[in-house]
């Protein structure tokens, strides 16, 4: 029987293709329980979950919050600028502080790539990393391969094609390892600055030419221009990155009619993505945003010691 | 006066082209003719067996003092040195405040006097404050007695300002060493750009960052006739236009740490802040052009960068961590590793740790000739070990080389006819 043995969900590159599967399948049954009429189960009553929140996020924070509370666990919510991080604490005693307030998960959204894994290493409880720097965001890669699943039945063979910044993005790596494992054909697409040839060494074709990008693709994931991250100018203009590499009317009507469009929010409309084309049946981003609190209703109750699913 | 012979041990002194059992033989703080006829009573080290070889010298320390002695004192950094084998350490400017006035050298000089046990030279800053603005007073910095000028930790990004400071160091006959580094091509890079960096998702330092500088450098040393010495060489490249260089008679020269010649950026993927050091660990193609050239005598000398942090400042996100790591005490037995794959022979590697050091800053150091300062180090190369940090002398803890098992150690360390260290 498949188990889940990890306390910790740092990242997908150190998962099997079995144990993604196991998670995936694992989300289904959480998925019901947000379409009943009362969204709440006692699955994890008496277990205290802290959102470490040490980069401003409103989305991926909202989903951990809204999916630990169906799961009945009790949530505290922690806000870098409200923290004593700012007096000078290091992560690590802040995260020590926690411990001994008994928490049994910690869920860390970090600028710093690794932050999770360095406090997994001393922390007995739980580490899930909802974002560390741009180095993965695995509970997104899970929402999105679930949300791929649901519409097209599988993830093998599938062409999927994640265009825009992916040198600072987080999504594009953990989706890049997780898609890769479970058969996916993943191609990179963005300019030369933000997608470098070395890509490649991790099993994807990497583009620099949109129109050719997304001529085959089944599945086109499009990801936000990561200002914050990017200490330098990797392209001359915003209008220069839509010319080239936006998803407008003329290259949408070109792709395959089945193909579907994601993203991981929040969008830019008109800069990576034309507003129509956002809002249209093809888009499948407000299910990925649904999909979101199955895949980490399942990722907490399995890291929490949870090993069958009752559903 | 103490007598002190050292008998029977191969006795490996590069610069005078010794390689031989014989005994060696000490009056006081200075070598003598071993056929001297002492005065009084002589203790004896029997040596069979070890390799007798001029003290070594470590040509870039940071022993923090003044201004972080929670890090690393002179007293504990030497303790450190004399363990690894080291009877001269040259000391890095970058204190608090920093080495770029005659105060801070004379107290840095006094400290040296009550509390070191080995030989410190101090180097002075190029620029005030290491800030790469304006040249600091080297004049009187020479004075003061520092043995060369860098802004080490830093690097003075304008180039005329660089080329007017080593035309202004050369007329007091000092050389002038430089820590390779583009600020604009590196800007918050943390660890090497390449495969790992993508992989982590951590900020890129790019070799190019440290290639373009180490070109800049070799052109100016061409422009002024004048020795510009690049600290820890990490890149493919660097080492090429070095080689390069060397060719067309440029007073170029380099040094390597064992840390890039032992480790790769690979390290990095356990976040372990250890192995986050500046310039980074750089790709296997890189390791092993830094090991050519070590090998065909491009890389002049071996350098531990010993870097001290303490452990709160290390056990944070890899991103805010400090570079460095400390070094002294793991860098024979790395350097010996070279020797064991022989890549190098003895007298080379002695050569690497001694002669070419002390030629580079003038120090009359390094050989074992008679009546030279009696600073030897005695090598058992045989004594199998095992590192343990806890077990440092100096005050941190930050090495990637904890529990490492090594071949070849020193066994004693003597300064001026001193033991320092002696193992038991």
């Amino acid at each position: 029987m498949k188990t889940w043995q990890r306390k910790d969900l740092l990242g997908m590159k150190d998962l099997s293709a079995e144990e993604i599967l196991f998670l995936l399948d694992s989300a289904k049954a959480f998925k019901q329980i947000g379409e009943r009429k009362i969204k709440k189960v006692p699955t994890l009553r008496g277990k205290t979950v802290i959102n470490l929140f040490v980069e401003p996020s409103t989305r991926t924070r909202t989903s951990f919050e809204l999916s630990a509370i169906r799961l009945s666990a009790d949530v505290i919510n922690i806000n870098a600028s409200a923290s004593s991080l700012v007096k000078g604490e290091t992560l690590k005693d802040t995260a020590l502080n926690l411990q001994a307030l008994n928490a049994d998960i910690i869920v860390i959204r970090h600028s710093a790539g690794g932050a999770p894994h360095f406090l997994a290493k001393f922390l007995k409880a739980s580490v899930i990393n909802a974002g560390d720097g741009a180095h993965e965001h695995p509970t997104q890669a899970l929402l999105d391969a679930f949300t791929i699943r649901e519409k097209k039945g599988r993830i093998e063979g599938l062409n999927v094609t994640i265009l825009g910044d992916i040198l600072y993005s987080r999504v594009a790596r953990s989706d890049l390892w997780m898609l890769t494992k479970l058969g996916a054909n993943v191609t990179l697409a963005g300019p030369a600055t933000l997608v470098p040839r070395e890509f490649e060494k991790f099993g994807c074709r990497v583009t620099h030419d949109i129109d050719e990008a997304i001529r085959d693709a089944d599945v086109i994931n499009l990801l936000r221009i990561q200002h914050e991250r990017q200490r330098k100018s990797a392209f001359p203009s915003i209008g220069e990155y839509t010319a080239l590499y936006g998803l407008n009317k003329e290259r949408f009507a070109r792709i395959k009619p089945d193909a579907m469009i994601m993203h991981p929010g929040p969008i830019n409309r008109g800069v990576e993505i034309d507003s129509d084309i956002a809002d249209s049946d093809r888009s499948v981003i407000l299910q990925q945003v649904t999909n979101g609190l199955a895949v980490r209703m399942a990722v907490l109750y399995l890291c929490s010691g949870g090993q069958k699913v009752e559903s | 006066m103490k007598t002190l012979l050292i008998k029977n041990g191969r006795v490996i002194d590069p610069a005078n082209n010794v390689d031989a059992v014989r005994d060696l033989l000490i009056i006081g703080d200075k070598i003598v003719n071993a056929t001297t006829q002492a005065p009084g009573k002589v203790e004896t080290y029997d040596a069979t067996g070890k390799m007798v070889v001029p003290g070594l010298i470590d040509l870039h320390v940071h022993l923090r003092e003044p201004g972080r002695s929670d890090k690393e004192t002179i007293e504990t950094g030497t303790r450190a040195a004399a363990r690894g084998g080291f009877t001269s350490v040259v000391c890095m400017p970058n204190t608090t405040p920093p080495a770029d006035n005659t105060g801070t050298i004379a107290f840095i000089k006094q400290r040296a006097a009550e509390t070191a046990c080995v030989n410190v030279f101090p180097t002075g800053a190029i620029t005030r404050e290491l800030k790469g603005e304006e040249m600091a007073p080297i004049g009187s910095l020479k004075k003061a007695g520092v043995v060369a000028i860098t802004d080490d930790g830093h690097c003075v990004q304008n180039n005329e300002l660089m080329r007017r400071a080593v035309e202004y160091a050369k007329m007091f006959d000092l050389p002038v060493m430089d820590h390779c580094q583009d600020y604009n091509l590196v800007a918050d890079g943390v660890m090497h750009e390449g495969y790992w960096s993508l992989a982590l998702g951590l900020r890129g330092w790019p070799a190019v960052g440290e290639d373009m500088i180490v070109a800049r450098n070799i052109l100016l040393a061409e422009t002024t006739d004048w020795y510009i010495h690049c600290q820890h060489l990490s890149s493919a490249r660097s080492v090429a236009l070095v080689r390069e260089a060397k060719k067309r008679g440029v007073k170029i020269s380099a040094e390597a740490c064992p840390h890039h010649f032992s480790l790769t950026d690979e390290s990095v993927k356990t976040y372990d802040t250890n192995f986050k050091m500046n310039p980074p660990l750089r790709s296997e193609r890189d390791r092993q052009a830094i090991l050519e050239g070590l090998a065909d005598g491009t890389i002049d000398c071996i350098a531990s960068d010993h870097a001290p942090h303490c452990n709160y400042e290390k056990e944070v996100e890899f991103d805010v961590a400090p570079f460095g790591i400390i070094g002294l005490e793991t860098e024979l037995a790395l350097s010996l590793r070279l020797v064991h794959d022989k890549l190098l022979t003895w007298p080379q590697l002695v050569e690497k740790l001694t002669i070419n050091p002390a030629k580079l800053l003038r120090l009359e150091k390094g050989t074992l000739s008679v009546g030279a300062d009696a600073d030897v180090t005695v090598v058992d190369p045989k004594q199998e070990w095992t590192y343990d940090v806890e077990q440092s002398a100096s005050k941190s803890r930050n090495s990637p080389f904890h529990w490492m098992q090594f071949t070849g150690k020193a066994i004693c360390t003597i300064v001026a006819g001193k033991t320092v260290w002696q193992e038991h």
